[in-house]
């Protein structure tokens, strides 16, 4: 049942040092907050999953949090390549880094899979391609109707989903809208689940039946923090900020400047901080 | 016809954007061809549904996105998906008639690499990977690519089968047992190529207006084949052209407006 907690103790009371963790939101309403308090505490050996580690990830491995990142698309979205992923991978800097690496359609059918309870995803992928010799996560099977071959890949099954998501209600149930990419699957695959929102509203009366909402039975924590998903967005209440996307592309692309720009904006900063990074960026009424 | 001068670069969007029609059912790939596809929606193909792997449906930015999940792809979009709903119902259930990709590295079948240059386990350098375009690349009804010719782009054989073409030509799909085309259409700075209905190499079929067989060769890794006729890429329409360029200047002002949030913490 969810509890309302603040963000320093809803990140330490469900992130362990060896934890396989998913930090998930498709380009819109990644937890940014999550994982800066996650990197504040210190977290190590981590596995990282994620779909499209973007900043926030280059953040973690360059801090040398993670020994293991399992993702299908890894870059600044928009921009290019993440620096600190490509030093730890190509230079083992600060620290080794393993890759599991997927297609789109392989990741969220595995999410999918974990969120139904089954040991693997089964679907019409990879055929021709690269990834299925270098993965040993990439098998095949026989449909035993037809006999064709499909792809398989086992089923993703966090230790621990953060989200971002718009807001809760006071029963903690939460609403996501927009895009909402692979987040409901990430936390129903997930053993333990922490959402930040951006605000607690009394009642989801005035929702439609069909919304993407999480019921509070599903969710372990919510932490209440305003501008979360910056530089990410969040639909309603604050636009992506593009250009900070552009300048992470220089300050990751130098280990001193990224040290330094990681102690100045994270280390040395609180979740409440979130709030006033969006404050240009909120959307018009 | 419109006597404007134009780049090689928008020479490449418009002729890219001519081959989209109304009734497609566009996958749009990160990076080049996204601009391609709205310019079509703009211009000759306003019913054309552009589909991005965030899971917007039938989108219609006024804006081109700086990533594929900027929000308002999903204010404009008829419906917005999960992404495995994406990828399972509208992806792999066959809805999709044009795959729309971009290329850091493309060899003369088709296939593409955004994986990694050099090898795999030890990568010279490390590229984003593949997201959605291994299966874009064979769940698409047929595949259309776009990128800037250079030599190291467009070359002998590539570092890693990211995306499946026709992999070493021929009948190799079939083989793999893959049912839709793949890459039927290349549209570079200079040329439009088509793949040879047999070898399935890439067969250079119009040269965009003053560009030469040998500008060609010299910005692509491997020999080049031209069809015996060789047409001529019609110009940009003035009317494509100040689709393009308002496009892409409403896009450069939207992304640089959008900065101010940062300077706390840059």
């Amino acid at each position: 049942m969810a509890q309302f907690l603040p963000l320093q103790q809803a990140v330490a009371d469900n992130l362990n040092d060896g934890d396989t963790v998913a930090f998930e939101g498709f380009t819109h309403l990644i937890p940014h907050a999550a994982a800066h308090e996650a990197i504040r505490q210190g977290r190590r050996n981590l596995t990282l999953i994620r779909m499209t580690p973007d900043i926030v990830y280059d953040q973690m491995i360059g801090m040398g949090m993670a020994d293991k990142a399992v993702f299908s698309y890894a870059g600044n979205p928009g921009v290019g390549l993440l620096r600190r992923l490509r030093d730890a991978v190509e230079n083992s800097w600060p620290q080794p880094l393993a890759i599991e690496e997927h297609s789109h359609a392989a990741m969220a059918n595995a999410y999918e899979a974990g969120a139904s309870g089954l040991p693997l995803a089964v679907f019409r992928g990879y055929r021709g391609a690269g990834l299925a010799e270098v993965n040993p996560n990439i098998k095949s099977i026989l449909c035993p109707f037809t006999g064709e071959k499909l792809a398989a890949v086992p089923a993703l099954r966090p230790d621990v989903t953060f989200i971002h998501a718009q807001k809760a209600n006071k029963r903690g149930d939460v609403l996501v809208e927009g895009i909402i990419g692979i987040q409901k699957e990430a936390v129903l695959a997930a053993r333990r689940s922490v959402v930040t929102v951006e605000e607690v509203v009394d009642n989801f009366d005035d929702i439609h039946p069909n919304a993407c909402i999480l019921p509070r039975w599903t969710v372990t924590a919510i932490s209440v923090v305003p501008g979360g998903a910056h530089p990410s967005y969040a639909h309603g209440y604050y636009d992506r900020d593009n250009a900070a996307y552009l300048q992470w592309d220089e300050i990751a692309a130098d280990r001193d400047r990224f040290q330094a720009w990681m102690s100045d904006n994270v280390l040395n900063a609180r979740p409440d901080d979130f709030a006033d990074r969006v404050q240009n960026l909120r959307s018009k009424p | 016809m419109s006597a404007t001068a134009f780049t090689p670069d928008e020479m490449m969007t418009i002729a890219a954007s001519r081959a989209l029609t109304n009734d497609d059912v566009c996958f749009v790939g990160i990076g080049a061809p996204s601009a391609a596809c709205n310019v079509a929606r703009l211009t000759h193909a306003p019913d054309i549904t552009l589909i991005y792997e965030s899971g917007t449906i039938g989108t219609a930015p006024d804006v081109l996105p700086l990533s594929i999940g900027d929000g308002e792809l999903c204010e404009t979009a008829v419906t917005t998906v999960s992404v495995p709903e994406m990828f399972r119902y509208w992806l792999q259930g066959g809805r999709v008639s044009i795959g729309f990709l971009g290329a850091a590295q493309l060899d003369k079948f088709g296939n593409i690499n955004t994986t990694v240059i050099g090898d795999y386990h030890h990568p010279k350098t490390r590229l984003p990977g593949g997201g959605g375009a291994p299966e874009i690349a064979t769940s698409s009804g047929e595949i259309f690519i776009t990128m800037k010719q250079t030599l190291r782009g467009m070359v002998e054989k590539i570092d890693f089968y990211t995306s499946f073409g026709h992999g070493d030509g021929g009948d190799h799909r079939e083989r793999l047992g893959i049912t839709t085309k793949g890459p039927t259409l290349l549209i570079t700075d200079l040329a439009i190529w088509r793949p040879d209905p047999v070898s399935k190499e890439f067969t250079v079929f119009s040269l965009h207006p003053g560009v030469s067989r040998e500008d060609v060769q010299k910005n692509c890794g491997w020999v080049v084949t031209f069809a015996s006729t060789l047409e001529v890429t019609p110009e940009p329409t003035a009317l494509e052209l100040k689709t393009l360029r308002d496009l892409k200047a409403r896009t450069q002002a939207a992304h640089e407006g959008a900065g101010k949030g940062v300077s706390s913490h840059g």
